[in-house]
């Protein structure tokens, strides 16, 4: 009910189209620190999810990255801000209307060892989602298919403990988990950032087909631009508690507008910078404290490009190419054959990805924190 | 020949060894099992036992020493030591295991209550639980006493109120790590109810660590229950208990120390074994916690 009222005045009813299925307004995730400061672990972050994509997340640790995922699963709810599934907003909802869409939102998280109760046996891991949606009479049929989906022998694991199984195992089991209600989208924070390079490329695969299998849409979260680059079709390049950049995957690696991607992309280590370690440019060391982030541009302080104005204005997120959007007021459009030996047929110039910038919205949506 | 005899002792003494070695770990672990067993087993079952009834004064056995007839001698008024001592056991074994196991379930509930819900509920639960922690425990049994009465029961429930804080202070640590893992976030993201929560994800872990201190806690009420009765406190005399035994023997110290020292000594090894068994059980849990 006040859900609906408050929803109704919102100007962003209009834009909202049918194939986006989660959408990011001006999301905002702020803690309270021990000694009394604020800690912007998000501010601010704009974006949209559309159906049957694979949206990739990264940025450094302590970026924000898995705050955005956990805000968006609203555990815990965001500060300020909302988030819209299917056209509903989740920051505003009554705890029990949330209960209810909750079955549509899944995720898998980072360890996959802790992800699993380790006092109970793989069938009622799985199982569990059943019984709280009142369905637990089909887990008898349900739960070795999806077992059986995620590459597990329902026979051999069904009664076993999690901790008689490795950590891409364990994966897999959080997957079956996460998908035994049927989802619409899945967000992934780190899935295989706790697992060996072997497994990490299993558990891609794996995610890839039951994307396939199951209709899901991708939020990819990780911190390793490999992995990223292999799943996503679109990548948000995140920095600080904001969004730098966003585009099509592609292009967003060969040719990056921003000067935070361009750093990011230039330290993924190639055989000729293990040759030359000491040539890698740091762009300045480590990330500033999000308890004190930088005026204006929150990159500023390690980019080589920044002047006055990236201090005194927060650049915005703008279409600075077609289909590039960029929050950045020096953004590298320029780039030179040279630059980074990418082959020129790669670059994907005026690409159109149809995605549109969205209004910062300036009204404060805080309802309930 | 001597060369014959190295061989020859080579062999059995490497096995020697290691059977020494593996059973030394589990020596004492055993004992002390095998007398808590017994202990427990004589409790369960004294009245099936062939003793002498512990209520019935025999004054030919009034400070009577150990005989074939009374094992461990006789007490003040002449009733048989032994027999006193076993169904002592089942008054000290019972207000152990009841405060402790009220005390466990209450105060384990509150304190994951507490650690999952945070908030008001926390800071109203461990106001309570600091204020009964500071209240002096002998004074609050002694004020249950003094206005109900000295009964077995108002004994459990002062001790089980006495335990409750800690209890609650074990449990929500013990919640507060729990909530934090990602099965829990896992649970409130497919829409598992708070409630459930608790009992399906969270309580399964926090049984554990609560158990085991559990363990040792009734190892200290039964020398509480000790020191009540020495006081008075405790179990009113006709029904024997250990404290009572121990007290009861307490003016004829000098001439008849066994009357004492006997229920003492077997409250000793009881309390010993527990803590015993307790501690090791509590070590082997946290290795098993640290694997996961």
């Amino acid at each position: 009910m006040t859900a609906a009222d408050v929803a109704s005045p919102s100007p962003v009813a209009p834009d909202v189209t049918d194939d986006v299925v989660l959408r990011l307004e001006d999301l905002v995730v702020e803690f309270r620190a021990g000694n009394g400061g604020t800690v912007h672990a998000v501010s601010g972050i704009s974006l949209e999810v559309r159906r049957g994509e694979t949206l990739g997340l990264v940025g450094e640790s302590g970026c924000g990255k898995s705050t955005t995922g956990r805000a968006i699963m609203q555990l815990p709810r965001p500060t300020s801000g909302s988030v819209l599934f299917e056209g509903r907003d989740l920051a505003t909802m009554s705890g029990e209307e949330l209960r209810r869409v909750r079955p549509k939102l899944q995720m898998i998280f980072q360890d996959p060892i802790s992800s699993l109760n380790p006092r109970r046996r793989i069938t009622d891991i799985v199982g569990d989602p059943l019984v709280v949606w009142g369905r637990g009479d089909q887990r008898a049929k349900v739960v070795p298919e999806v077992l059986e989906a995620v590459g597990l022998d329902p026979e051999q694991v069904a009664d076993r403990r999690p901790h008689q199984f490795s950590g891409g195992q364990c994966q897999r089991v959080s997957i079956a988990r996460a998908l035994v209600l049927d989802p619409e989208v899945l967000i992934c924070d780190e899935p295989v950032s706790a697992l060996d390079v072997s497994v990490q490329a299993q558990i891609l695969n794996l995610l890839e087909d039951m994307k396939r299998r199951y209709g899901l849409t991708l939020l990819f979260i990780a911190h390793d631009l490999g992995v990223v680059r292999n799943i996503s079709d679109r990548v948000a390049v995140m920095y600080l508690g904001r969004i730098c950049e966003l585009g099509e995957t592609r292009a967003l690696f060969d040719t990056p507008v921003h000067p935070y991607t361009r750093l990011l992309v230039s330290s993924i280590p190639t055989m000729q910078d293990v040759a030359d370690l000491e040539q890698i440019d740091r762009g300045g060391g480590e990330m500033p404290s999000p308890m004190d982030p930088p005026s204006g541009c929150r990159f500023r302080t390690r980019c080589p490009l920044a002047t006055e104005r990236c201090a005194d204005e927060t650049p915005l997120m703008r279409e600075v190419l077609p289909g590039r959007f960029a929050a950045c007021h020096h953004p590298i459009l320029d780039h030179a054959p040279e630059h980074s030996g990418a082959p020129a047929a790669e670059k994907a110039a005026g690409k159109t990805t149809g995605t549109t910038a969205l209004p910062r919205n300036g009204q404060p949506s805080r309802e309930d924190a | 020949m001597s060369e014959v005899q190295l061989t020859a002792a080579a062999p059995p003494a490497a096995p020697a060894t290691a059977v020494r070695r593996a059973g030394r770990a589990s020596w004492g672990y055993w004992v002390a099992w095998t007398w808590l067993g017994s202990v427990i087993l004589a409790a369960l079952f004294a009245p099936l036992l062939p003793l002498w009834d512990p209520a019935v004064p025999d004054y030919s056995n009034v400070f009577g020493g150990i005989t074939p007839q009374h094992w461990l001698g006789g007490d003040t008024l002449g009733r048989d030591t032994f027999s006193r001592v076993v169904y002592g056991a089942r008054a000290s074994l019972l207000v152990g295991i009841c405060a402790v196991g009220l005390g466990a379930v209450v105060g384990g509930v509150l304190g994951m209550v507490a650690g999952y819900f945070r908030g008001r509920i926390e800071k109203l639960l461990t106001w309570i639980a600091d204020v009964v922690l500071a209240f002096p425990g002998l004074v609050l049994i002694i004020a249950i006493v003094a206005v109900l009465g000295a009964s077995l029961t108002n004994l459990i429930a002062g001790l089980a109120i006495l335990s409750v804080p800690t209890f609650i202070r074990l449990s929500r640590a013990t919640t507060l790590v729990v909530a934090q893992r990602e099965f829990v976030q896992a649970a409130r993201a497919y829409g598992c109810r708070p409630l459930r929560i608790i009992a399906r994800e969270i309580a399964p872990n926090v049984v554990l660590p609560v158990a085991a201190y559990a363990f040792i806690m009734v190892g200290v009420f039964i020398v509480v229950e000790g020191s009540l009765s020495f006081l008075g406190l405790g179990i009113p005399p006709p029904t024997p208990s250990w404290g009572g035994m121990i007290a009861a023997g307490r003016t004829e110290l000098l001439r008849f120390p066994h009357i004492s020292l006997f229920p003492a000594a077997v409250m000793f090894l009881t309390v010993l074994s527990i803590n015993y068994i307790g501690e090791r059980t509590r070590k082997q849990f946290e290795v098993k916690e640290s694997n996961l």
